[in-house]
């Protein structure tokens, strides 16, 4: 299941996008870890499948939250260099922003 | 602040207030508000006539299939969906719809669940304590004393479309409350894909409510009203329900008639959404679930703007999520039976 997380305001679109069917494969989720605001913790899914979420907490307020991780990627630099999308060996986290 | 008389007439153009006034039971009958003139003449006005129409209520209904009986079935579960603005209650025998009720939620989610459920059962002498597995769903799920599991409203929809349009149904749009979900399923009914807004109001059932109380026209009526215009005008340019209704005034008040300032709002509405199903992509089937699936003329502009149709169902498009939660109820309990034998 592909979950987007966040919400568009006038300012821009602000959605983080996990593929969770690669969380169930995954033994360590190093992306909870990752990120240095604590934004990502696994919950049981509808369907009982382990999966990576975006706390509710945070939902609401990803422009700002994330924007400690944004200015060290230049444009033209890939957006590897996000901490949690680096984390993930999959690649299955992506920001729309 | 209570005021005497004297201080009451020396400031009644400014004062912000409230004005109740109250048969002799005590209940309240009609309300004015603003400043001390206008809230005194609205209260006048409203007791003149009896009582103040609330023109955003849309009326409360339940359904039962007296056609089956309840004491045959080998499987009773039923489905609550506790929503922002409405609350809905499905129950299910042997997995086959038999009775269900849509009702305004109150502020109260346990009261709104059970009074949904009681609504749904009220021509049957079906009861609760003879329902084994009850999910709950929607905004105020964790809140419904007597399920014995919640389940995201998300998977919940796409399971109740999928019982309501079939398994063709790839994507639905839920136009609830308050919020706004774009989902892809597939033919089980399963999500594949989802995405929500639940930032603002705009583009959800309780704008449409602030909209019908300031036209005054009864909830019902927006959507076949906003049809009526010879050409469509643009959108409002501000879906956030507060700055629309704010432009609607400006658009009436100059000159605009109501057909035209609906249609301008059920179209900044359906853009609204439209922009949040093209995020994730719009393929066929296409089902609406929620209270807005009933506005024609929001459902209507959609689907000029994606260039499909939505399918149509026989069945209330408010009751999706209720439905999903109850069939649901019905796996996990067969699924708990059979851990059981």
């Amino acid at each position: 299941m592909i979950a987007n997380y966040g919400y568009t305001d006038g300012s821009g679109e602000y959605y983080i996008s996990i593929n969770t069917s690669f969380c169930a494969e995954c033994q360590t989720h190093p992306c909870i870890s990752a990120c240095p605001q604590g934004v990502f913790e696994m919950i049981t899914d509808d369907y009982d499948e382990p999966a990576c979420s975006v706390k509710d907490s945070f939902r609401k307020k990803l422009n700002y939250t994330c924007s400690t991780c944004k200015p060290a990627r230049k444009s033209s630099e890939s957006p590897l260099f996000l901490p949690c999308v680096q984390a993930c060996v999959n690649r299955a986290i992506k920001h729309t922003w | 602040m209570i005021l005497d008389f004297p201080q009451l007439i020396s400031q009644w153009e400014t004062l912000p207030v409230h004005v109740f006034t109250a048969h002799e039971k005590g209940e309240i009958l009609t309300i004015g508000a603003g400043t001390a003139s206008g809230a005194v003449s609205g209260a006048i006005q409203g007791t003149a006539s009896g009582a103040v129409t609330e023109h955003w209520k849309w009326p409360e209904q339940s359904n039962v299939d007296l056609s089956m009986d309840w004491k045959k079935a080998a499987r009773i579960t039923a489905g609550i969906d506790v929503g922002s603005v409405s609350s809905q209650a499905v129950v299910l025998l042997d997995g086959k719809l038999y009775a269900w009720s849509s009702v305004r939620t109150g502020s109260s989610s346990p009261d709104s669940a059970l009074k949904a459920l009681n609504q749904a059962l009220k021509n049957t002498d079906l009861t609760l304590e003879k329902i084994p597995y009850v999910v709950g769903t929607g905004y105020g799920r964790v809140n419904v004393p007597f399920a014995k599991k919640t389940i995201t409203e998300i998977a919940c929809h796409a399971r109740g479309a999928n019982y309501m349009g079939g398994g063709t149904i790839r994507t639905i749009l839920d136009m609830g409350g308050q919020d706004c979900k774009a989902i892809h399923c597939d033919e089980k009914g399963k999500v594949t894909n989802f995405l929500m807004n639940d930032k603002c109001a705009a583009g959800t059932g309780r704008g449409m409510e602030v909209l019908a109380d300031l036209l005054r026209i009864p909830i019902q009526e927006i959507g076949p009203l906003s049809l009526k215009v010879e050409e469509e005008p643009p959108p409002v340019s501000s879906v956030c329900v507060v700055f629309a209704k704010t432009e609607a005034i400006g658009l009436l008040k100059s000159g605009w008639p109501v057909e035209k300032v609906l249609a301008s709002y059920c179209l900044a509405m359906a853009e609204r959404v439209t922009a949040l199903l093209n995020r994730i992509g719009v393929e066929k089937d296409f089902f609406i679930t929620g209270g807005i699936a009933k506005n024609i003329g929001v459902v209507k502009r959609i689907e000029r703007i994606l260039g499909i149709s939505a399918l149509n169902s026989a069945l209330d498009s408010q009751i999706a999520g209720a439905l999903g939660a109850a069939l649901f109820a019905n796996a996990l309990l067969e699924k708990e039976e059979r851990g059981k034998s």
